[in-house]
């Protein structure tokens, strides 16, 4: 179903300039999207001074959605649209081609301009300056990207948002949060006991994860600019599986403090705990639609783990997933039209796809150990976690299931990843 | 003189193994180290400051709990994939450490539940505490009184075995009961 086609050159490339982020990372690409958008990204003038070069965190991010195909520039290398010989780019294919200058000010700050041609009707469809700190190179060909993505495709970009996972190397556990292709790793904590399920608060400030560091689960709340945490969950047994509303007001736990895993509401600071599931069984996994209204769940009320759906002020609970093998860890589309989980048969792990409207699954990945989806906030893009040469790793896949991209961590085992704001 | 030195020395290694795990009590490594080194030692002057303290070992050592061949030495159980009610195999173990524990109300245990790699982190965390809860159940049907347990689940999270089949993922389907 998936081809391999190996382009791992790019990440390597990238990967051999960044060694600010500290934590090497290799990237490899499987598959191709239909109806790619053939781009140049020509090389920005002043771009070999930086740390870092632009035009290549911009092609970087465009190939690796899988929607753009890279037209090489072959050493042209216009900064001005005067400087633009079409016919040239026309040949070449490239339907659009990007051009800029990057200038440093002196003062650290570092200003970007760039424009997007249309190459067939010979236009300008986009120009705009973008500043940053001279550090924040990477930021600048993100939002860059993201201004080229959304021209080209109608759909907001999300390159400039970030990612949260569980690295495990042995014993050892840190929870980092990285941007969205998987650079600039910062750890937010780093311990001896096990760390699982961080969750991004909406407005991407904090993040409620579960660690083990006094013996057992506890659920905190970590600002992650402020550098102080709060105890939002602990009672006896496990305190576990945390999922925001959208407001961000409230989250929705999941507590053993009367036996069994139940769901729970509790507000954001800890207080008004309240028990919204009931049943004798397994409820985990709460993830809120986006409207706020339900939260799916995973449970095994019926004998075997499957997806089910209630209201979040409680009530009765629909079974949303049947039929062979059990499913786990739903998270809604951003559009709430439906839902990607883990889907379990045949001793494989694949990420699963389905609408609420038609019930119907669909399978986005071959089957192995993918684990854990979550989506983008564009919904083109699903982040989950799988395994390649013996390690835990990092992986999308669009939501066509056509692309796929592999990103390998330096060490450890990469796990519970969640995409962020 | 040398034979009841070495008696004595095997003695404390058994009593100090008795609180350790049973798959631990089988490694034999450290007793060959031990014995060795301290039988020439104690031929002479040393000796009878073991006897000392060695003595009264086997004499006090009633207590079942320090028993290695007893079946309170048992401290797991282990279930089928996505199970988490005590096999019958299991049974006597637990119910023996009901009735230990109602006798020795002064004793207290953690009941650590576990779960193999498969399913999802907090399904597995969920799983693991259900196992654990169903431990501390029978436990308390037993005679156990409910404040002498504690639970506590690490999910898939703490594996014993870290193979990615099912001779690992079976032994990290487990709880274990600490004293």
């Amino acid at each position: 179903m998936v081809l391999r086609v190996l382009q791992g050159m790019l990440g390597l490339l990238l990967l051999a300039q960044s060694s600010v982020a500290g934590a090497a990372l290799s990237i490899e690409i499987i598959g191709a999207g239909e109806n790619q958008i053939p781009v140049a990204i020509v090389p920005f003038g002043g771009d070999a001074r930086l740390a870092q070069a632009i035009h290549e965190v911009v092609a970087g991010d465009l190939q690796r959605s899988g929607l753009f195909r890279l037209v090489d520039p072959a050493g042209k290398l216009p900064r001005e649209p005067a400087e633009v010989s079409y016919p040239d780019w026309l040949v070449r294919g490239a339907d659009a081609l990007a051009i800029g200058s990057v200038a440093s000010n002196g003062n650290g700050v570092i200003e970007a301009r760039f424009r997007l041609l249309d190459v067939i009707r010979q236009t300008e469809l986009a120009g705009q300056a973008v500043s940053a700190g001279n550090d924040q190179v990477r930021a600048v060909g993100h939002r860059i990207a993201d201004l080229i993505y959304e021209k080209l495709t109608g759909d907001k970009g999300v390159f400039s948002t970030r990612i949260a996972y569980v690295n495990r190397q042995g014993k050892r556990f840190s929870l980092i949060v990285a941007d969205s292709d998987g650079y600039n790793e910062q750890i937010v904590l780093a311990q001896n006991e096990p760390i699982m399920s961080p969750a991004w608060s909406p407005d991407g400030r904090s993040l409620a994860y579960v660690s083990f560091e006094t013996g057992h689960a506890v659920v905190y709340v970590q600002s992650l600019y402020a550098n102080q945490r709060i105890v939002l969950a602990d009672f006896r047994g496990s305190n576990s599986a945390p999922a925001w509303s959208p407001d961000g007001r409230q989250l929705a736990v999941v507590l053993t403090r009367e036996g069994n895993s139940q769901i729970y509401l509790v507000q954001a600071d800890g207080s008004g705990v309240r028990r919204i599931s009931s049943s004798d069984a397994i409820d985990t996994e709460p993830n809120f639609s986006p409207d706020g209204q339900y939260l799916l769940f995973t449970s095994d009320r019926g004998g075997s783990a499957q997806i089910y759906r209630m209201p979040s002020s409680g009530g009765e609970a629909q079974r949303m997933t049947f039929g062979e093998g059990s499913n786990y860890s739903p998270r809604h589309s951003p559009d709430g039209q439906g839902f990607v989980f883990t889907h379990f048969a045949d001793s494989k792990f694949r990420i699963t796809m389905q609408d609420f409207k038609t019930g119907q699954m669909e399978i986005l990945t071959a089957g192995g150990w993918e684990k854990k989806p979550s989506f983008a906030p564009n919904g083109k893009l699903i982040l989950f976690s799988s395994e390649a040469r013996g390690r835990g790793i990092l992986a999308t896949v669009s939501s066509d299931g056509k692309v796929q991209r592999h990103m390998y961590t330096q060490s450890g085992d990469a796990r519970e990843p969640v995409w962020g704001p | 003189m040398k034979k009841l030195v070495i008696g004595i020395v095997l003695a404390n290694l058994l009593v100090a193994c008795a609180s350790e795990k049973p798959k631990e009590a089988e490694k034999p490594a450290p007793a060959p180290a031990a014995a060795p080194a301290s039988a020439p030692v104690t031929a002479s002057a040393p000796a009878p400051v073991v006897e000392q303290k060695a003595v009264p070992a086997p004499v006090v050592g009633a207590d079942p709990l320090n028993d290695p061949n007893g079946i309170l030495a048992k401290r797991s159980v282990y279930y089928p994939f996505d199970v988490s009610a005590v096999q019958d195999a299991d049974k006597p173990v637990v119910q023996a450490h009901a009735q230990y524990l109602g006798e020795h109300a002064d004793r207290k245990v953690r009941v650590e539940g576990n779960a193999d790699e498969r399913g999802s982190n907090e399904y597995n965390l969920a799983l693991g505490q259900r196992r654990a809860e169903g431990v501390k159940k029978m436990l308390v049907l037993g005679g156990t009184k409910a404040g002498q347990v504690d639970t506590v689940s690490y999910g898939e999270e703490k594996p014993v075995a870290s193979g990615h089949d099912e001779s690992s993922w079976s032994q990290n389907r487990r709880s274990d009961i600490k004293y």
